[in-house]
């Protein structure tokens, strides 16, 4: 599952991040603001304009990602 | 300089209260500057440590990781390993991170430390992490990361005692450098996770405090109406806590020439100290408390943590135009001035969209257009009443800020169209704690920001006042001449000139004479236009929107205010593009492209309406 259709509150954990092309500076930057394996992620809040931007928590951290940047992750939804 | 001085270097992720800890540390005493060829701020302070020994403290820029994909973070690596051309390598740095955020933040830790140089490891924020309840075993982090680990308290008068201590003393020995591969960079996060589980408990990922302001601030529906109550408070303060003051710096200057005046025999000397320098002074420096107030509010509203929501809710609306949510704040300042929203571009990391900011930012409505609207609206709009309510001349007044933002929106979505580079610009946006903003550190920010406007302009707008007030002055009328003294100058001959090119617009001589000083300031072209119709000083704008409206058509006067609207005006604004981008390319772009955009408007206003009223 990506981390773009993630439903908001859902609790997850990433599984990876893609390069969407070959030496890809964003699912670089991703990986290392901590979008690595088995980091929980969680849909914080979703922009009020086409639903876009998503602000993703992990760890402590909130990022605010367009969501084709959220497109480049793999997460693991938690068996609730 | 002498031999005992320690050159530190303060590194650490964004947002982690590394300048609020700089600031504690080294007062007012800082030098601001940039590094040569970019505009990324280089900012040095210094201090003397209990032992005598002077301390040089480098604020670099914050940065999340070494991967450099953005100059400062390349800056940032050049500067720490001594590779930066005329920059010593720092003998110490010290490495702050944000004691709540440590798995993001011991992450750029370990690739500091891998740099095989002295590190001493700042635990900041400490105050926020008790209050949280994380608790952090300082010793066995020391022990495990094998770099010297002090707490500090950046907001906190006394915060960084440990920090002074520790520096002071022995420097560190350094650990190995290590190479950089992506395999090993892969192997950080394991190795925070690590640390984090031997080291740190925390009760709770989430501040409870953010969590319940960020549900109202981000929400769809209430995070819009609370960011247009925040703007709207914001621009009332501008106008109402500035205005006055601008008024007020304006006649002091006006007293200070008129005595002046009289110390000086009549004739051009005195022409040139009281409408040159002191009227050109007076203009420059009456910008100030306005913008200076809007600084405030600015700083404000970035040391609380609440600009990156701004960002977060119209960053898809900027986006759909080429910008970015990063791009509003920048935007926002121009309404006041585009020079402080041109200098604020800083804040956006991405080149393109950086550029793009800038080539709109001055068609925002600033301040020094409101002088020329009032004038033409007022001489030329009835004050009838629309729809039983709106007052014609306020809607005017609101389409002309309406055609600014809409241009600017075209301008974007244009730019965005045409420009070869297709690849994706990323968000990737931080949104930080909340905090109480501390009067300390916004009243440095005020300090350091104003001056850098003041420094920037002075001598730009001093020159061309003066070369203004010599082309509008000589040569002298000759004797016998009945016509106003300007229409004999140099001035006068370009405005003649100049004719040629605006009569399609249906600007006359006189209209396109005060274009000229306009170009100095907008503001300016009140008091041409009064010269030129001799109706006395801009003091008496009654009389002057008499003489207007008596002189020109509706059709032209609906079309200088388009003109005005879109116009490349100010040269303060082309001088500040040329000092943040580093090239005169983009002077010329942003020049051409405004005036292309101005003239067809105004062409197209002015033959609709003349078509319409005959």
């Amino acid at each position: 599952m990506r981390l773009s259709d993630l439903p908001k509150g859902a609790p997850a954990v990433v599984d990876r991040v893609h390069d969407a092309h070959a030496a890809d500076p964003i699912a670089q930057r991703l990986r290392d603001l901590g979008f690595v394996d088995g980091e929980p992620v969680r849909v914080v809040a979703i922009g009020p304009l086409g639903a876009d931007p998503l602000l993703i928590q992990i760890g402590s951290t909130r990022f605010a990602l367009r969501r084709s940047e959220a497109h480049r992750v793999t997460v693991r939804q938690e068996a609730a | 300089m002498s031999a005992s001085t320690l050159r530190i270097a303060l590194v650490g992720n964004p947002n982690c209260g590394k300048t609020a800890l700089f600031n504690l540390l080294t007062g007012g005493r800082q030098k601001v500057a940039n590094y040569a060829g970019v505009t990324i701020e280089r900012k040095e302070g210094r201090f003397t440590a209990p032992s005598g020994r002077v301390l040089q403290i480098l604020d670099l820029p914050g940065t999340y990781s070494f991967d450099a994909n953005s100059p400062d973070e390349q800056i940032t690596r050049d500067v720490l390993e001594g590779n930066y051309p005329g920059e010593a390598a720092p003998d110490l740095i010290v490495c702050v991170a944000d004691a709540t955020n440590l798995r993001l933040h011991l992450r750029f830790v370990l690739e500091v430390k891998r740099l095989g140089r002295p590190v001493v490891l700042a635990l900041n924020m400490m105050d926020a992490a008790h209050r949280r309840g994380i608790e952090i075993d300082v010793a066995e982090l020391q022990r495990r990361l094998g770099l010297p680990v002090v707490e500090t308290i950046a907001v906190k008068r006394g915060g960084a005692m440990a920090l002074i201590e520790r520096v002071d003393g022995e420097v560190p020995v350094a650990a190995p450098a290590m190479a950089d591969d992506p395999e090993s960079r892969a192997d950080l996060h394991a190795q925070v996770r690590e640390l984090l589980a031997a080291t740190v408990t925390m009760p709770r990922q989430t501040a409870v405090m953010d969590d319940a302001l960020d549900r109202w601030a981000l929400h769809p529906v209430f995070g819009l109406a609370i960011l247009a109550v925040v703007m709207f408070l914001v621009f009332q303060s501008v106008y109402a806590a500035g205005k006055p003051m601008t008024d007020a710096i304006g006649d002091i200057f006006g007293w200070m020439g008129t005595h002046v005046a009289t110390l000086l025999p009549a004739g051009p000397l005195q022409s040139l100290v009281v409408d040159g320098l002191f009227g050109g002074l007076g203009t420059v420096i009456g910008f100030l408390p306005e913008i200076l107030v809007l600084f405030f509010f600015i700083l404000l509203l970035e040391e609380s943590g609440y600009l990156p929501r701004a960002a977060f809710l119209l960053d898809r609306l900027m986006m759909s135009v080429g910008l970015t949510g990063r791009s509003f704040i920048p935007l926002l300042s121009s309404f006041a001035c585009a020079i402080p929203g041109i200098m604020g571009t800083r804040s956006i990391q991405d080149p393109r969209d950086r550029l793009a900011t800038i080539l709109v930012a001055p068609l925002m409505t600033c301040s020094a257009r409101l002088p020329v609207y009032a004038l033409l609206i007022g001489a030329f709009i009835p004050m009838h009443h629309v729809l039983g309510i709106f007052n014609l001349q306020g809607l005017v007044l609101f389409a002309l800020y309406a055609a600014g933002i809409l241009g600017a929106m075209a301008v974007g979505w244009v730019i965005k169209r045409i420009h070869r580079d297709k690849s994706e610009h990323a968000l990737l946006m931080e949104l930080p704690s909340y905090r109480m903003p501390k009067p300390r550190d916004i009243a440095i920010g005020l300090w350091e920001r104003s001056s850098i406007f003041i420094k920037r302009l002075t001598g730009v707008i001093l020159a061309l006042t003066v070369l203004m007030w010599f082309i509008s002055t000589f040569p002298s009328p000759p004797a016998g001449a009945t016509g106003p003294a300007i229409d004999y100058s140099f001035a006068g001959y370009l405005g003649h000139g100049l004719q040629f090119i605006f009569a399609p617009l249906g600007f006359n001589w006189q209209i396109s004479l005060s274009l000229i000083p306009a170009f100095a300031a907008r503001e300016t072209a009140v008091a041409a236009l009064a010269t030129v119709y001799a109706v006395g000083g801009d003091a008496n704008t009654g009389g002057l929107a008499h003489a207007l409206a008596t002189n020109f058509s509706l059709a032209s006067a609906l079309s200088l205010l388009v003109w005005f609207a879109f116009a490349p005006q100010c040269m303060s604004t082309l001088a500040v593009i040329r000092r943040e981008t580093n090239s005169w390319r983009n002077v010329v772009i942003s020049f051409s492209y405004m005036f292309a955009v101005a003239y067809v408007a105004s062409l197209l206003t002015y033959q609709i309406t003349r078509l319409l009223t005959s």
